[in-house]
């Protein structure tokens, strides 16, 4: 029951992350939990899907299918990051204008709202769809479904525990930071996971490593570890790194940087309206 | 200023040639594990050191495996009765622990790259 505890953990945790840092993101927009609740559950759906086509996946693309599928999975969900930070630039401000004038009516939201329940759903498909194949072995496994059953959710209470901290810990944030740390974060989260989805590639043969491990710092935080873990979902965290998952990780921090940059609106004089 | 477009075109196909033919010679390099009972046989592989080279892994059980490995930055999970093949290296001599994830306590192993 601990080892399934402990997969089912490290599972969850990923997608605990992301969730807790889109909720952060999303802290002030009306009808959020409809849509960050409904990426968790298409997320779901997916992972049975790609759980049960599984051996179909992975005959892909010359026995490189599973590499390739989780490296597009993880490159479309940098891209929803991206998106979603360069609309916040450009009308973050009025955003927070709007909502300190008038409350909480943001129905121009929704759209890096889809983005990110996109976000959402990849994560919880990705990790999920592992989850669902090993929680399958393990009853298949002649183990019981009792073992499996309690050690999965003990693993996913944990799990959601780490997120719900997370979460806690970063509504803390003075709401006149808000916009920029959430940006940051979302920033931070897309380079971690273009590094991610480049590893996959260097797995794949699809990309050269360029000297592997660029530096070895596995002694002083190794990333397994529950730290390691945490700091590997919110920024990217690799004690061993592929040359090119550093170059890929740089580059997606330049270029969604610049482009939030060249989109940002410059900060509208507030108009002294009688209300 | 044609010729030298030729030229080049010529030593472009030539060394195009040779890596394909490299390439191509060192996906004779393949090394094999399987996975039986939850545990990898052998536990321990000698590789050789400073070169790609592929990886077999045989999961003869009949529910899945994650063949996984912090050192070698690996992850992939492998189907019931399925084959699964990992580009492994170059590697610097060592040895490099792997486990299958999802019986961690009995399927672990070793490479030894040298």
């Amino acid at each position: 029951m601990i080892g399934t505890l402990v997969i089912v953990f490290r599972e969850v945790l990923e997608a605990a992350l992301v969730i807790s840092i889109v909720l952060t993101a999303t802290r002030s927009v009306v009808g959020r939990g409809w849509w960050v609740g409904g990426g968790v559950v298409v997320g779901l759906a997916g992972s049975t899907v790609v759980a049960g086509f599984a051996q179909v996946i992975a005959d892909a693309a010359a026995g490189m299918g599973q590499e390739i599928f989780n490296a597009s999975v993880l490159f479309f969900a940098v891209s929803m990051l991206g998106w979603h930070n360069i609309w916040v630039g450009r009308h973050g401000r009025e955003l927070a204008l709007e909502m300190n004038a008038m409350g909480r009516r943001v129905s121009a939201g929704e759209l890096p709202l889809l983005a990110l329940a996109t976000v959402v759903a990849l994560a919880v498909l990705r990790e999920g769809s592992e989850v669902v194949l090993f929680l399958y072995g393990i009853a298949a496994g002649g183990d019981g479904v009792w073992p499996m059953l309690s050690g999965g959710l003990l693993g996913l209470l944990a799990g959601a525990v780490v997120g719900l901290t997370m979460y806690l810990g970063l509504l803390r944030i003075p709401t006149r930071y808000l916009f920029t740390a959430t940006s940051g974060l979302i920033l931070l989260l897309a380079a971690g996971m273009a590094a991610q989805a480049t590893g996959f590639l260097i797995q794949a043969d699809w990309l050269p490593a360029w000297q592997q491990p660029l530096w070895d710092t596995s002694a002083i935080l190794a990333e397994q570890s529950l730290l390691g873990q945490i700091l590997h979902v919110l920024v990217g965290y690799n004690d061993r790194p592929a040359g090119m998952q550093v170059v890929f990780y740089l580059a997606t921090l330049f270029v969604v940087g610049g482009l939030m940059r060249v989109f940002n609106t410059p900060t509208p004089q507030p108009q002294r309206v009688a209300a | 200023m044609k010729h030298v477009f030729i030229i080049v075109l010529a030593a472009a196909a030539l060394l195009g040639t040779l890596s394909y033919r490299t390439a191509f010679s060192q996906e004779a390099n393949s090394y094999s594990l399987i996975i039986e009972d939850h545990r990898f046989k052998p536990s321990e592989l000698q590789v050789p050191a400073g070169q790609k080279f592929k990886l077999i892994v045989d999961n003869r059980d009949p529910t899945p495996e994650e063949f996984e490995s912090h050192a070698l930055k690996l992850e992939k999970v492998i189907p019931g009765k399925r084959q699964a093949t990992l580009n492994v290296g170059p590697l610097q001599p060592g040895g490099y622990d792997f486990v299958g994830e999802f019986h961690e306590k009995t399927a672990q192993g070793r490479l030894v790259a040298q």
